[in-house]
């Protein structure tokens, strides 16, 4: 199980949990396991979100591995000027 | 991929000055741009505007324009399909008004003609009847649940429940407990900010230049910082294959964010489907300022609690933004960014975004963060003044650093904010008395900088010199960039490499040019690409000795043996193994492609001095000092420059600009005359410190450097400008009315 | 309205076009003549973009007339090289890196090339305010100053 803390807003549909755990070895994996036990969560994940695993932030990157004791924070998808 | 592991790497010509590959087109008038491009039999493409903020179209008549000699195709909405994805279509409608115009400027109808002066008389001869609607410019008037509504049905899922129709996204971030925080401490300090709405304000227009056969196939030549960012647009747009679509990149003439989506590019295509002629389309000054562009007007509450000692015990910020009339999450970026210089144990962040009849937002350089970062400096510096603390040693009190949990929720790991501080902190500038009625300025910024995906060809010709492909339009210098690393890494001159910029047929995917992503990203694709190139070289090289391929190894620009078991073999030169290429097994090319992470935040700081003449109102800039993690310089010109233009766009923000709409709805300084950009004269030096803290995520260390020089400006400017008048100044742009109304009122 | 012949020099070439009696010398020079080094900004004046000498006199040639430049001498960038051997002034904009995306730059280089013709060694100020008609939206125009007076110097020890 891998913990993964939620920005404020996505709380709503986390029984206000800022942090859930889901089984996850890779960033797909997270999102899929997130998708599926919080449903609200799916629009915001279509949409697109970035993770930052371990302080390095990912945008698209589905097999990137994520360890036990990785901390993982989903964040909105990066966009830039 | 790390930063490679053997240490402090000895380069050889990485942070060297070399000349730009492109720099005598460009000084000589050569260089090709969006405008300079000619097909022949080619139509003058025209847009008719809205004059209207918000109006219901209900008919448009084009049969006298049709009618006028030399008009070959009129194009209205009807023209186009609406694609099924959301931020597609919302481009569509945005490029081409349905059935409302949504804000001054936008796009209702458009001509083809085989004359300027023909289709100017064919707009003039396009009969548009609107039904005028109740409009909203002003973002605090638009979150009202009795605002005109701009769009309905718009709000994502992220939007509480009774909020108004024009409230379509709300965030929130942090961590900790905010009351317990300002519960310790001994100043709290709160204020309202609010910041206009400005305009990337590069000097060249959009301009395009489109064909269509009849058989599907379309070209497509236009300024743009993403080439196959337009293939995927137009190609969604107008409903064709991407593969019919081939988008060549001119040469850009300033970008900042603004040419990372498209405007006019897709109504070129359709009037060139239509008319079966090349058709051109260059915007004016007055449709730039009015169709394209600015950045989020806002409105910004700010929290801080600080102890007697300078430390903040907690922060809190509510953003309200509005990119105009179409849905964003700017504001997500703002949210993230505004506390992330400071360690905080308690910190919260609400970002809405909010609908207006203004045109559709567009990236500009950290987009969402300096206004943010603005408004969060701001309430630092008067706490500062108010606990009578030197503002830099509060801000490396505070400091972010490595461990510290950011205010978005990841922990930083190597960061250069301390070490830049302290640099700010230990420099002349800091140390020079002001002179009386002098103030002096501080400021941090951040931007997350990010890679993305990047696909780089790198081909060994056979007289030993080098040819890079890739395909990111170069905004300012990258080519010569690209060059040096490919060179660097092959171990050959910077002469002996040129680097091109794919059109979309030629190379496959890029992102566009933003997120400060080129040099780190594309370098990286660049390296890896040489060393792909180099492990084939070394590969034949190793058949030519029969040895092993992994007892060769690459050095100064030469297989050598890699070892002394690997027998004694005089070093083969790039030159001599591409010069028998054919005869070892064909051409030799290495090739990359990543979605590239790791790109590192970046911060700054900038220092301001000034004085403001308090007859007048106005200001003027004394002396200003940029100092920016670079994490490797790879060319220090233009990272030199990238800081420097980063600031004067930032002290434009500050004084000057801002988009200024009249009780109807409509821009009144369409122009660089009212909309006033920074000018020579108004500006002194700007002095630059490359911080050079290498970025783990690259193998030579490098961070981007084009985006976090925007953000420190806004506060560092209102810092000093509120320390020389002695008001808290609250809102931008700076503008000597502004100023002097400020001043008037404290004196009451 | 019936088109107009002109002629003219151009960059010491002389040169004859024809143009319609609304068509300003930026649009003639670009489209009649495909000089495209002078550029559109704004076509209002405000932007310097588009800068060329008329008869030694810095012009914005979006504000006149083409039809006005009947007799004129014209100067545009690309006639500030001769040939391949590059000014001082492109030369040290290269070398200063006075220009990103280099736009602006035949324009400044105009004007610049205009300053320096008339006075030989500006202070920095004297620079600032001349070229305060060029809009630079890239550089926060450092390295333009810094590039002009490299290039002032040079041609002063020439």
């Amino acid at each position: 199980m891998v913990k993964v803390l939620l920005w404020g807003s996505l709380r709503t549909h986390t029984d206000g949990q800022a942090e859930v755990e889901v089984e996850a070895r890779t960033f797909k994996e997270v999102l899929d396991r997130l998708a599926e036990a919080y449903p609200g969560l799916r629009p915001q994940i279509e949409r697109g979100v970035s993770m930052a695993i371990d302080g390095r932030i990912y945008r698209e990157a589905w097999f990137t591995e994520i360890k036990p004791d990785s901390e993982v924070v989903v964040m909105p998808y990066m966009t830039g000027g | 991929m790390a930063l490679d592991s053997h240490g402090k790497r000895e380069f050889k010509q990485i942070g060297t000055r070399v000349a730009r590959p492109d720099g005598i087109d460009k000084v000589t008038g050569r260089a090709l741009y969006g405008a300079d491009m000619s097909a022949p039999g080619m139509l003058v493409g025209r847009i008719l505007r809205s004059p209207h903020a918000h109006a219901r179209i209900l008919r448009i008549d084009t049969s006298e324009a049709e009618a006028i000699p030399g008009v070959k195709a009129v194009v209205t909405g009807a023209d186009f399909s609406i694609p099924d994805d959301a931020a597609l279509a919302d481009i569509s409608v945005n490029v081409m008004a349905r059935t409302k115009a949504l804000y001054d400027g936008h796009a209702v109808a458009a001509v083809a003609a085989t004359s300027a002066q023909a289709a100017k008389a064919a707009l003039k001869a396009i009969k548009v009847e609107y039904e005028v609607l109740p409009h909203v410019t002003d973002v605090d008037a638009a979150m009202a649940p009795d605002a005109p509504v701009v769009q309905k049905g718009r709000s994502l899922e992220s939007v509480p429940a009774g909020m108004g129709a024009n409230v379509t996204h709300h965030c929130e971030f942090g961590h900790g407990d905010l009351e317990a925080g300002f519960a310790r401490a001994d100043k709290i300090v709160e204020r309202s900010f609010k910041t206009a709405a400005t305009h990337q304000g590069y000097i060249e227009p959009h301009a395009c230049l489109a064909t269509m056969n009849g058989d599907g196939r379309a070209d497509l030549w236009c300024c743009t910082q993403g080439q196959y960012m337009v293939r995927t647009v137009c190609a969604g747009v107008l409903g064709i294959e991407a593969s019919q679509l081939r988008v060549t990149a001119s040469e850009i003439g300033g970008g900042f964010g603004g040419k990372t989506t498209v405007f006019i590019e897709p109504v070129a295509l359709m009037l060139a489907k239509k008319s079966g002629k090349p058709v051109k389309i260059v915007m004016t000054r007055d449709e730039v300022f009015k169709a394209t562009g600015p950045t989020v007007s806002t409105s910004i509450d700010v929290k801080i609690g600080m102890t007697k000692a300078g430390r903040i015990t907690a922060g809190a910020a509510t953003l309200r933004y509005s990119g105009g009339a179409f849905p964003n999450t700017t504001v997500d970026m703002g949210a993230q960014a505004a506390f992330a210089a400071y360690d905080l144990d308690a910190v919260r962040t609400v970002g809405w975004n909010i609908l207006t009849n203004r045109p559709k937002e567009s990236a500009y350089r950290a987009p969402g963060a300096p206004q943010a970062i603005y408004a969060v400096e701001s309430v630092v510096d008067e706490l500062c003044l108010a606990l009578n603390l030197d503002p830099l040693d509060v801000r490396i009190l505070n400091a972010a650093r490595k461990g510290t949990k950011s205010s978005y929720g990841p922990t930083f790991d190597d960061i250069g904010l301390l070490a830049t501080l302290e640099a700010a902190k230990a420099h002349p500038h800091y140390n020079t008395p002001l002179k009386p009625g002098q103030s002096r300025g501080v400021s941090c910024g951040f931007w997350f900088n990010f890679g993305g995906n990047t696909c780089v060809s790198l081909n060994i010709n056979t007289d030993g010199t080098v040819g890079v492909t890739e395909g990111n339009p170069d905004i300012g210098g990258s080519r010569a960039s690209i060059s040096l690393m490919a060179a660097e890494e092959l171990g050959v001159p910077y002469d002996k490499v040129r680097t091109i910029i794919a059109d979309t047929a030629s190379l496959g995917y890029n992102d566009v040019t933003d997120g400060s992503r080129v040099t780190f990203a594309v370098g990286l694709a660049t390296i890896k690409a040489a060393r792909d190139a180099i492990k084939k070289m070394c590969g034949r090289v190793a058949k030519i000795w029969g040895i092993d391929e992994d007892a060769v190894e690459w050095r100064d620009g030469a297989a050598h043996p890699a070892g002394p078991n690997a027998g004694k073999f005089p070093p083969m030169t790039l030159e001599e193994i591409a010069a028998i290429s054919f005869e070892t097994g064909g051409p030799i090319a290495g090739h990359y492609e990543v979605n590239a992470d790791g790109a590192g935040v970046s911060f700054g700081v900038h220092l301001c001095d000034l004085e403001v003449d308090k007859e007048t109102g106005q200001t003027t800039i004394l002396r200003y000092t940029v100092f920016q993690d670079a994490g490797k310089a790879v060319h220090p010109d233009y990272v030199e420059g990238q800081m420097q233009g980063g600031a004067v766009q930032g002290i434009g923000w500050a004084l000057n600009e801002e988009y200024i709409y009249g009780a109807d709805g409509r821009l009144l300084n369409a122009g660089f005359l009212d909309y006033r950009i920074p000018v020579a004269s108004d500006l002194p030096k700007i002095d630059t410190q490359i911080l050079e803290i290498p970025n783990p995520g690259h193998p030579y260390g490098v961070r981007g450097v084009g985006e976090t020089g925007i953000v420190p400006p806004l506060a560092a400017v209102s810092n000093a400008v509120s320390r020389a008048i002695d008001v808290r100044m609250h809102e931008l742009p700076m503008s000597p009315p502004r100023v002097l109304k400020a001043i008037k009122a404290a004196r009451g | 309205m019936s088109a107009i012949t002109v002629s003219t020099t151009v960059n010491g070439d002389a040169v004859d076009f024809i143009c319609q009696p609304d068509e300003s010398l930026l649009d003639a020079l670009r489209g009649r003549l495909g000089l495209t080094g002078a550029k559109e900004g704004c076509g209002t004046g405000d932007c310097g973009a588009c800068s060329v000498t008329v008869n030694g006199r810095l012009v914005c040639s979006c504000l006149m007339l083409a039809a006005e430049a009947e007799g004129a001498e014209i100067g545009t960038v690309e006639g500030i090289a001769k040939g391949n051997a590059l000014h001082p002034l492109q030369q040290s904009f290269l070398d200063h890196a006075g220009l990103q995306c280099g736009v602006c730059t035949p324009g400044i280089l105009v004007a610049a090339k205009a300053l320096l013709d008339r006075n030989p060694d500006p202070t920095d100020e004297e620079v600032r305010y001349w070229l305060a008609g060029n809009l630079c939206r890239c550089t926060g125009y450092d390295k333009i100053i810094r590039a002009v007076q490299s290039a002032a110097a040079q041609m002063r020890s020439a």
